[in-house]
């Protein structure tokens, strides 16, 4: 593999954001805001260019840090996944920009405080860091990535500094650092095999024997155990659902992405196929648990945020079925399994973000996110109900929504690949999601009592945020299947 | 080999540590023993080989493993001084 021409877009995407925020901290919080908004257009344009250019290309992008080639040197690397990933991130992060300008904002005139700089730094850390997860080509840059987004993911969610806010991103940490501990366990082991850590590398030379054995189990557990698969899942709601709002999206909708992508890295690239034969049933195992066991305890849920939250760990297995499928299959139905496993990756990105902010909005406008007293919800924040009935279209799959076309799909490539199993998981975990949203929606519908009164003003501009998010869900849907043949490219 | 063994132990023994101590500041102790026994394997390798790659790796995983202890401290600093105990296990049973 050789350095591409435009891979100096890869080193800004990487240095924009850490820039940003070196120049925000220096200068305090009103800003670092400033310098969030003005990087929010950016990161847009940025990805889009790079997507266009590898499409354009039909190839990866390349770029190597300093002009050093592997094994000395550290390769970026931005194919088809990595870069529509970095455009869900960017449009998201934008999103999030926006609404958060509601909470974080320093008015002028007033003295600079505290939370505001530690959210809009915190903030374009945590974009640097997906960046970097996503780009990276080397497993211990990944390694380092993932760190430094628990760090930002985890400062963010603790910016309220409520003691069982602590309890709970105190044990994510906890969860978090074992994860990493065993990741980089196995890098270790992986470089004592083969001298390498840069991914091209090993995948050519990556032998089924007992060291790379071992380093994968270990890699694998330690990247489940941040993405919260089932049975690993035990942190999480609290984590995301004790969040800030704007945290709490980004939490759920991006950053379990970034250990899903590496943990795809590491078993399409890197391992040999026998061995992921081997392993891809457990993985789907785990998912099809993680659905039908997230899906009914959402649905148990007596909170709003509680019931997202682990309708989050139910969307994860979802990304799991596509392993067996990709897996021993023919080239078409591999191919079709990718790119819903892909696809599902990008659209609960959009509909969680935008879950977790309209559930926000509401519960400040309620004064409260029991389920059972939302009634008049939808007359208090009506925006934010319907974002939440459109993101939960998406994690329904109800069409046209982009969830539905991921999970049609994953159902399709079951079928044809014989494994008709996995699509009864999908069909029954889509009528268990729909039964959770249904739930939140006919509470919200219902007129509320003749005293009813709203706690607090909802700022109207973080509703259409909220919205805006779960329209992108819904209208992905709409884009014809053949422009996701990008995620296919560099596969 | 005999360094390889200690790596091991130490893993082991912040991996026990991480798992079983209820007090969140044995759980970072416990957790740093565990990092060290990580980074002695890292050199491990680097002394088969004679190759210096392991090295820089592993003094970036100290950095790292450094912001973690720091961020883990300060989160059990702030809960001590809020709620009086620095555990996370009580609300564990009681659900």
């Amino acid at each position: 593999m050789e350095a591409t021409p435009g891979g100096f877009l890869l080193v800004l995407i990487l240095v924009a954001p850490v820039t940003g925020l070196l120049i925000g901290f220096a200068q305090g919080g009103r800003a670092a805001e400033r310098i969030a908004l003005w990087a929010a257009p950016l990161g847009v344009t940025m990805a889009m260019v790079l997507l266009a250019g590898v499409l354009h290309a039909q190839a990866p992008i390349v770029a190597f840090v300093g002009g050093w080639a592997p094994p000395l040197g550290l390769a970026l690397r931005a194919d088809g996944l990595a870069a529509a990933m970095l455009m869900t991130t960017a449009v998201i992060i934008a999103a999030i920009t926006l609404f958060a300008r509601a909470d974080y904002t320093t008015l002028p005139g007033a003295p600079e405080a505290r939370a505001p700089l530690a959210f809009w730094c915190f903030l374009l850390a945590l974009w640097a860091a997906l960046n970097a997860a996503f780009l990276g080509g080397d497993l211990f840059n990944l390694f380092v990535a993932l760190e430094m987004l628990t760090f930002g993911a985890l400062a963010l969610a603790c910016l309220d500094g409520r003691a069982t806010q602590f309890k709970a991103e105190l044990r994510y940490l906890l969860f978090a650092l074992i994860g990493s501990v065993f990741y980089l366990l196995g890098t270790a082991l992986l470089y004592g095999a083969y001298g390498t850590l840069d991914i091209l590398l090993l995948s050519r030379t990556a032998r089924s024997d007992a060291p790379t054995i071992v380093a994968a189990s270990l890699m694998t557990v330690g990247l489940l155990g941040k993405m919260a698969l089932f049975p690993l899942h035990l942190w999480l709601p609290a984590a995301h659902a004790g969040a800030p709002p704007a945290a709490s999206a980004l939490l759920s909708g991006l950053v379990v992405k970034a250990s899903y992508v590496l943990l795809l890295r590491l078993w399409f690239w890197v391992m040999p196929a026998a061995l992921l034969l081997a392993v891809a049933p457990i993985l789907a195992l785990l998912g099809a648990a993680a659905i039908l066991f997230g899906s009914l305890v959402a649905l148990r849920q007596a909170r709003l945020k509680l019931l997202v939250a682990y309708s989050t760990v139910a969307q994860i297995g979802y990304l799991f079925l596509m392993f067996p499928l990709v897996a021993g299959s023919a080239a078409e139905v591999a191919e079709r399994a990718w790119t819903g496993g892909a696809l599902q990756a990008i659209s609960h990105a959009f509909a969680k973000a935008a879950m977790f902010l309209a559930a926000g909005v509401i519960a400040r406008g309620m004064g409260h996110d029991r389920i059972a007293g939302l009634h008049g919800a939808a007359r208090v924040a009506p925006l934010s109900v319907l974002a939440f009935g459109l993101a939960g279209l998406s994690l329904m799959g109800i069409p046209p929504s982009g969830g539905f076309t991921a999970k049609w799909l994953l159902l399709q490539s079951a079928l044809y690949a014989g494994q008709w199993w996995w699509a009864l998981v999908i069909v029954a975990g889509g009528l268990l999601t729909g039964g959770y949203v249904f739930r939140v929606l006919s509470a919200a519908m219902r007129a509320p009592s003749p005293d009813f009164m709203p706690a607090a003003p909802v700022d109207a501009r973080q509703e259409r945020v909220a919205l805006g998010l779960a329209i992108i869900s819904v209208v992905l849907g709409l884009l014809p299947l053949a422009a996701f043949g990008l995620v296919l490219i560099g596969r | 080999m005999i360094y390889g063994l200690v790596a091991s132990a130490l893993v082991a023994l912040g991996l026990y540590g991480l798992v079983t101590q209820p007090a969140l500041l044995r759980k970072v102790l416990a957790f740093n023993l565990l990092g060290g026994g990580v980074f002695l394997l890292f050199g491990v390798v680097a002394a088969r080989g004679g190759d210096p790659v392991p090295q820089a790796l592993v003094i970036t995983g100290i950095v790292v493993a450094f912001a973690a202890t720091a961020l883990a401290l300060v989160l059990v600093l702030r809960l001590f001084q809020i709620t009086g105990a620095a555990t996370i296990a009580e609300d564990e049973t009681r659900r």
